[in-house]
Formats: C-alpha cells, sequence, structure tokens
C-alpha cells in the first residue's frame, strides 16, 4: 500500500450521540455529568464542546473515545454502535500523553505498530508524513523533554492522525500553552484539518478558540450536564482569532453562556 | 579527562596516605600491612606462576572464588527478579494481593538479608541451595516493592492513550506499563542487587561449603591464618567488583533514563 492510497482510505465518520447520561459519585454525592446529552455531528464536521469545567463535556469525549461507557444511550459513528476504545477514533489528551520512554518519532510509532495491514517501511513512511505536516520533520530522534510544550502538542497531534482515524477527538489540548503558541497552533490545525478533513470534536473552555476552530460551537451547561445552545460558526477560514468577526461571534456566545451560568446559579 | 584525573588523583593520594601510617609503624605490620604486601597477595593469588621448583600453589585462586562467587549471586539474583516482576505486578493490581503478599513483602523486605542464613542453613544444610535461597531472598522483596510502586506511579493517562491506539493487555504491560515504571524498576534492582550481594557474602563467611570456596570463604580463611594481607585483599576485591556491577549492569540504564526523561545533570 502507498502511503497515498493509506492516506485515502478512511474517509471521516459520521457520529451520533444519542440520550447519553453518566453519572459520578465524588465524596458520597451523586453527581449528573451528563444528562440525556444528543447530538449529531457530519462527516469533517470540525464541532467545540463549549463550558464550563464540570460540565461533563470532557465525560462526553471519553465516553465517545470508548474510555468509559455510558449509564444510559448511545453513541454510534456511521450508525455502528461503538464498544470499547478503537483506531477509528483517536484521542489528542490535554497533558499530550506522550511516552516519555520514546522519542518522537517511537511516540508516532507507536498507534501505527498496532494497526494491521501495514509493512513496517510502510507504517515509518506514515509517520514521516505526519511529522512533516505536524512541522517536526526535524525532530524525529528528539527526546520529549527537549521539546517546548507546543512541540510537544504538535507530536501528540501526529501521533493522534498517523494510525489515520476516522474521528478525532481532542480534549483541551492547547489549554496548557501561552498565547503565541495557541495562535500558531490554530493556524495550523486549520490547515491540517483542511487538508485531511477528519470529523474533530473539539473540548475547551475558550469561547474564541471554539469560534476560531469550529464549523459549530456547543454550548454546555453545568449540574446536569446537558446542551444548551448551539451556533453554526459561517465565518470563512483560515479564521484568525484577533478578527473583529470572530470577536464579535465570540461575544455573543459568551453573553449567552454567562445567562445560563446565572440561570444554574438560581436553580441552586 | 578532568574527572579521571581528579579520581585517580584522590585514590593515590589515599595509598600514599596508606603508606605513610604502615612506615609510621604505629601498628604492628602483622594488623596493617602495607599496599605492597596487599599487592603482592593480589599477585600471588592470581597470576604468578610462583618458581621452576616451587609453583605456586594458589595461582588463579582468586579467580576461582570470584567465579563461583558469581555464579551464586548472578543465578539467584536472576530467580529473584524473575519471580519478584510478575508478583510486584500483581501486587500493584489487585487489593487482594497488595493486603496480603504487598504486606508480606514490606515485612520480609526489612528483615536484614543475613537473618535469613541460619533458617537456610537449617532446612537445605551446607549446600550450594542454602547459598542460592539467601540470595534470592535478598533480592526478591526489594523488586517486589519497587515493582509495585512503580506500577502504582504510571500516569493512567499512558494507559488510556495507548488503549485508544488499540493496545491491549499483555502489549500494554510490555510496552506501556513496564517502561513507564522503568526508573523504579531500576532502583528497585539496585537495591535488590545490594542486598543479594551482602548477604551472600555474609553467608560464605558464616558457613563453609565444600562445592565451591567463594570470596567470602577467602576472607574467613584470611582470618584464621592471621593474614591481614588476604583480608585487606579480598575486602579490596569486593569493593572493585560492587563499584563495577554499577557500572556494568545499572549505570547503562540511568544513562537511558536520564536521557530520555531528561532527569538531573
Amino acid at each position: 500500500m502507498t502511503l497515498q492510497q493509506e492516506l485515502a482510505v478512511s474517509p471521516s465518520a459520521k457520529l451520533a450521540v444519542k440520550g447519553v447520561s453518566k453519572a459520578f459519585r465524588t465524596g458520597g454525592e451523586l453527581v449528573q455529568a451528563l444528562d440525556r446529552v444528543t447530538l449529531n455531528v457530519n462527516e469533517g464536521e470540525f464541532v467545540c464542546l463549549v463550558g464550563p469545567s464540570g460540565c461533563g463535556k470532557s465525560t462526553l469525549l471519553n465516553i465517545i473515545a470508548g474510555l468509559e461507557s455510558p449509564d444510559e444511550g448511545t453513541v454510534q459513528t456511521d450508525g455502528v454502535p461503538i464498544r470499547g476504545p478503537g483506531r477509528d477514533r483517536m484521542v489528542m489528551f490535554q497533558d499530550a500523553a506522550l511516552f516519555p520512554w520514546l522519542d518522537v518519532f517511537s511516540n508516532v510509532m507507536f498507534g501505527l505498530k498496532l494497526k494491521p495491514g501495514l509493512s513496517n517501511s510502510e507504517r515509518e513512511e506514515v509517520a514521516r508524513y505526519y511529522l512533516k505536516l505536524v512541522g517536526l520533520d526535524s525532530f524525529h530522534r528528539a527526546n520529549l523533554h527537549e521539546l517546548s510544550g507546543g512541540m510537544k502538542q504538535r507530536a501528540a497531534l501526529a501521533r493522534a492522525m498517523a494510525p489515520n482515524p476516522r474521528i478525532l477527538l481532542m480534549d483541551e489540548p492547547f489549554a496548557a500553552l501561552d498565547a503565541l503558541t495557541r495562535e500558531q497552533l490554530y493556524g495550523d490545525l486549520q490547515r491540517i484539518w483542511q487538508e485531511r478533513r477528519k470529523t474533530i470534536i473539539f473540548v475547551t473552555h475558550n469561547v474564541r478558540e471554539a469560534v476560531c476552530l469550529g464549523d459549530r460551537v456547543v454550548l454546555f451547561s453545568t449540574h446536569p450536564g446537558r446542551i444548551r445552545e448551539e451556533f453554526k460558526i459561517a465565518l470563512p477560514r483560515p479564521r484568525d482569532i484577533n478578527s473583529v468577526d470572530l470577536a464579535e461571534h465570540a461575544t455573543e456566545i459568551m453573553q449567552s453562556l454567562k445567562g445560563h451560568l446565572r440561570e444554574s446559579e438560581v436553580h441552586e | 579527562m578532568k574527572r579521571v584525573l581528579t579520581a585517580v588523583i584522590f585514590f593515590a593520594v589515599l595509598l600514599a596516605a596508606w603508606q605513610i601510617v604502615v612506615a609510621a609503624r604505629i601498628w604492628s605490620p602483622v594488623l596493617l600491612p602495607g599496599p605492597a604486601s596487599v599487592g603482592r597477595f593480589l599477585w600471588a593469588y592470581t597470576f604468578s606462576p610462583g618458581t621452576d621448583e616451587v609453583p605456586n600453589p594458589n595461582r588463579w585462586q582468586l579467580f576461582f572464588a570470584i567465579g563461583i562467587t558469581m555464579k551464586r549471586l548472578g543465578l539467584g539474583y536472576l530467580i529473584g527478579l524473575a519471580a519478584g516482576l510478575p508478583l510486584g505486578m500483581i501486587t500493584a493490581r489487585f487489593r487482594w494481593a497488595q493486603d496480603t503478599l504487598g504486606v508480606l513483602a514490606l515485612g520480609l523486605q526489612g528483615l536484614p538479608s543475613v537473618c535469613w542464613v541460619p533458617l537456610s542453613l537449617l532446612w537445605f544444610g551446607q549446600s550450594e541451595t542454602a547459598m542460592l535461597f539467601v540470595v534470592v531472598m535478598g533480592t526478591l522483596w526489594s523488586v517486589v516493592l519497587a515493582t509495585e510502586s512503580g506500577v502504582r506511579n504510571v500516569n493512567p493517562i499512558y494507559v488510556r492513550a495507548a488503549r485508544t491506539m488499540g493496545s491491549r493487555w499483555l502489549h500494554t504491560w510490555l510496552k506501556v506499563i513496564m517502561p513507564a515504571s522503568l526508573p523504579f524498576i531500576v532502583s528497585g534492582m539496585k537495591q535488590g542487587w545490594a542486598f543479594a550481594w551482602r548477604s551472600l557474602m555474609a553467608a560464605e563467611i558464616f558457613v563453609t561449603i565444600l562445592t565451591g570456596f567463594g570470596l567470602g570463604q577467602l576472607l574467613h580463611y584470611g582470618r584464621e591464618l592471621n593474614a591481614m594481607d588476604q583480608v585487606i585483599g579480598v575486602m579490596v576485591v569486593i569493593v572493585f567488583i560492587g563499584l563495577l556491577a554499577d557500572k556494568v549492569l545499572f549505570s547503562p540504564w540511568e544513562r537511558f533514563m536520564h536521557r530520555r526523561w531528561g532527569t538531573s545533570k
């Protein structure tokens, strides 16, 4: 299989979350992290989940990843219910979660080696392709502690994309980075997404970030975690996080988010 | 290069100081032989061919002793590792094992491993098995405890990340949990080695075993014969082996970890 063939297979998938509920017991108290959440995501769509911390958006991501199972409801990719983690849904975690005992290249190879149907030289070719895509071509043999925070997240992105998943799940991947690095990564992620057209679910608590990246911004409320509102973002790409149009959208969503927060305070 | 030079000068000064104290004749040369006489002992027990009329009866003796001791140590150490690693993983993974095996390991690790010598002798007699048992007991518990805490300290996000990439069971253990706990495991292996080495020396000094005279026995006979040059000579060899083991067995791992994890320096 050539690199081009490998990249062409496994097109992005449609995702259907139906009536998903999940409760946790923390300190003897039952917390409803997710309450009958329903969400449909189209092939190749970039959806941002936004909400205050504790609204269950990360829990939803973990359920889609198959790392946790819902108390109620189902998650389907292209009509097939998910059972546990799978290569068709890769996750990019907040603190990179790269393996410190491997160098950058071997980290990207980790998932590829577990993917059947490729020869080792093909796997290496794929790894080189993605490392180039994220701009790390000259850091194959670098150790992780030698990378900056932004470079680590680039490596994590390469690792998550390398097995060619149909859906990419991103859990606040840029939250720990400085503003300048983040801006760079917004640009890169948009470019990469336009090139590879994965379905992306992106969790963040940063409204501007969500508006900058997403086709759609889904607003969560907390206690219980529910979807409150959705916003289509029709701005042209590539988007600049500092543009006035983007700021206007973000302000509108922010107002609405604050409204929901006040509401939930009144209820409690 | 500068570091090597510093070390060489340090040990040269140490030797000189030793020689000066001996030359001052504060203590009897029987109690404190000079570096030269210790050197003569080492020569006589290694390469010295003796004369044509009287060939050296002790030629190669030191190497034989080292060989026997290292065989006992190596075998016992490997058994201790082979048993300790899986037991440590089980202890880390299952609550029931933590409450039983974990407590046992903690207790027995606190027991100075030389305390196993009397029991081992009564069980196995004056045999190689007795020696082996002491070494295994010295190694095992340190390795169990280090592996346990290593596995327990693996960041769960590594396992989650690996699972999303399709890693399961044995693959996760071998490719994620084991390497992630490597820093702990290596320090446990090091401690296990130190305990095994100490307990084996104690056992060899206590017990004469006819199947082979190890370094401990050589040391013991030095005392019996009032041969202080032999006592000190064997001690020097024991120290040297300890240093060598550290450099050969553990330093490569530690260097790898420093490089990868970016710890220290």
